[in-house]
């Protein structure tokens, strides 16, 4: 990632020379090199103050505004007291918590073994299966919500099957409305996020590792633990950050849900702005799932990188000799 | 190979597929079976119709599908703009100052949708910028969730460009303004279109902070199929599920053809 940089700036540097040898003054050469400098920054501006006019500043009032009662006066920490003080705050957050963790280890389970499967056991069509994960990934995430009411809804594919074949009223199948229809729309939406890193690195493991751990006698579980596992492990972490925050702020899934006991942070934000019209509670919720996100995707862009990092000489590596 | 033996090979895949298909194949499959049914009684839906798609093609639904694609696309060209500009101006800042924009562009991705909606919410509601029950507001709030997607891809296709051609223009004279538009953007056009692809497909489905801010005269297809099926109406919900679905597809797929129509060049 540095190579046009380290290549760019001794370009500069010797333009710079060249400028200040043929004026004979050194003066021109370091205004131009001062030019040179300055001008990304102010090329940086633009973009900078359009992100700043429609995402930073409205963040800062979202914050300023959790401070400040309906009623005005000097900013205090009594709307964050007001807000801890709700049991259905307490109740979001624990929810929150629980179905964003349980997602996502549940996506990192299903995702390493379905890649697993899809890079060291191929079959044919394997290829248009993994590009038809990435077609999931283009799918807003409420429409699987929608299709498992079709799947395990009162009147839907599991139910009716089990009403055919018994002849009673009703299904068994009545998890949908509870954390647990949640839970399960999560990991069917968010597994291909964990799958497609995976993949990649797959992709850098060379096969004759593998046949030589299996001609030294190594069985599978054994191939898996000692040579795979070690080569997924930076894409998983990553993999898993990523996914631990999308399923912290998750909305579209949990209002199609349309359940009244499984309430997260970003629906509580939902229902105070705008069902109860109290801008300054929501505001605080907001506050409190920005920062739990954040921290979270700050964690995942040092994981990520680091990930990045590790794999960086094997690319190259492997972009050379495929040129070669 | 990691499994040797056929046996256990097969099994593997038994077992690789009794969990891929109840997870992924079967929910598209059955949203598009539900979208041509009138009632789900049994195992399987029964009473064939096509007269959710029929109300599509009148109606408001139409409304709601052109309003998605309007905003879609004037999203995708706002956040391809500032995610371009943004990434061509980061690759020439120090290492230091080039973390802190990357930083603040990709900020959006890690705050809730929601959030996004609220704070466009709190901020132009009053005067000077009164934005609030305007179509923009919708516009902008996409802009900003995607903005991020379209900085990330251009930045990850300006690290594997190569350095060399723009360098050779510039040797010969070339302007930085025509580095740029005869050499750098052609060389980045595969990456642009694919980006916008992914800008477009990821505002028709936004759901997140369209609920907190549309106003009634602007309502896109998304908060359409959630009135829909929030009032029960389950299978026109899966018909205009399918048309959000087909008309994203259709658009991927166009794009897709303009890539490999432009990396022959």
């Amino acid at each position: 990632m540095s190579r046009p940089e380290s290549l760019a700036l001794p370009r500069d540097a010797e333009s710079g020379a060249g400028t200040s040898a043929e004026s004979g003054a050194g003066s021109r050469g370091a205004v131009g090199r001062a030019a040179a400098r300055t001008s990304p920054v102010l090329w940086s501006l633009p973009p900078l103050a359009a992100l700043a006019l429609v995402f930073l500043c409205p963040l800062a009032l979202v914050v300023r505004q959790s401070f400040l009662g309906e009623e005005g006066g000097p900013p205090s920490t009594a709307p964050y007291a007001k807000v801890f003080a709700e049991a259905s705050f307490r109740d979001a957050l624990g929810t929150t918590v629980l179905i964003a963790v349980g997602a996502t280890a549940g996506c990192l389970l299903l995702g390493f073994a379905l890649a697993l499967v899809i890079a060291f056991v191929p079959f044919p069509g394997s290829r248009a299966l993994s590009r038809f994960i990435d077609v999931f990934l283009a799918f807003p995430s409420f429409l699987i919500t929608l299709a498992l009411l079709f799947l395990y809804g009162t009147a839907g594919l599991a139910n009716g099957l089990w009403t055919d074949a018994t002849g009673a009223a009703d299904g068994p199948f009545a998890f949908l409305h509870t954390p647990w229809g949640v839970l399960l729309a999560e990991i069917t939406y968010f597994t291909p996020f964990v799958m497609r890193p995976l993949l990649a690195a797959f992709s850098q493991v060379e096969t004759g590792q593998l046949e030589a751990a299996a001609s030294l006698g190594a069985r599978p579980v054994r191939i898996v633990r000692k040579v795979i596992w070690p080569e997924a492990l930076p894409s998983l972490a990553a993999g898993g950050a990523l996914v631990l925050v999308l399923t912290l702020n998750e909305f579209g899934i949990v209002l199609f849900t349309g359940a009244k006991d499984v309430v997260t942070l970003p629906v509580l934000v939902y229902t105070k702005a705008i069902l109860d019209g109290d801008y300054t509670g929501a505001c605080v919720v907001a506050v409190v799932n920005i920062v739990l996100s954040v921290a979270l995707y700050a964690l995942y862009r040092t994981v990520a990188a680091r990930a990045g990092g590790a794999r960086t000489p094997t690319a190259g590596g492997a972009g050379r000799r495929a040129r070669a | 190979m990691l499994v040797h033996s056929k046996g256990a090979r097969r099994a593997v895949w038994a077992v690789f597929f009794v969990l891929f298909l109840p997870l992924f194949a079967l929910p598209l499959l059955v949203v598009v079976a539900a979208s041509f049914a009138s009632t789900w009684s049994g195992a399987l839906p029964s009473g064939p119709t096509t007269a959710h798609y029929q109300d599509i093609a009148r109606g408001d639904s139409l409304e709601a599908l052109v309003t998605s694609l309007v905003t879609a696309v004037a999203a995708s060209l706002l956040a391809l703009t500032a995610g371009t500009w943004a990434a061509l101006a980061a690759q020439r800042l120090r290492p230091r100052a080039r973390r802190v924009l990357d930083g603040l562009f990709v900020l959006p991705v890690a705050v809730p949708s929601v959030v996004v909606g609220l704070s466009l919410l709190v901020a132009f509601s009053q005067p000077p910028l009164l934005l609030n029950g305007t179509p923009q507001i919708v516009v902008v709030a996409h802009t900003v969730l995607v903005t991020a997607f379209a900085y990330q891809s251009v930045t990850a296709a300006l690290a594997r460009l190569d350095p060399a051609y723009e360098q050779s223009a510039a040797s010969l004279g070339a302007r930085p303004a025509y580095v740029l538009w005869r050499v750098k953007l052609p060389l980045l056009l595969p990456s642009l279109t694919a980006a916008a692809g992914l800008c477009f497909a990821l505002s028709m489905g936004e759901l997140s902070a369209t609920m907190m801010i549309y106003p009634p005269d602007w309502t896109p297809l998304p908060v359409r199929i959630f009135a829909t099926t929030d009032r029960g109406a389950l299978f026109a919900g899966a018909a205009l599920a399918v048309a959000l679905m087909a008309a994203t597809l259709l658009v991927l797929l166009a794009v897709s053809r303009i890539r490999t129509k432009a990396s022959y060049r």
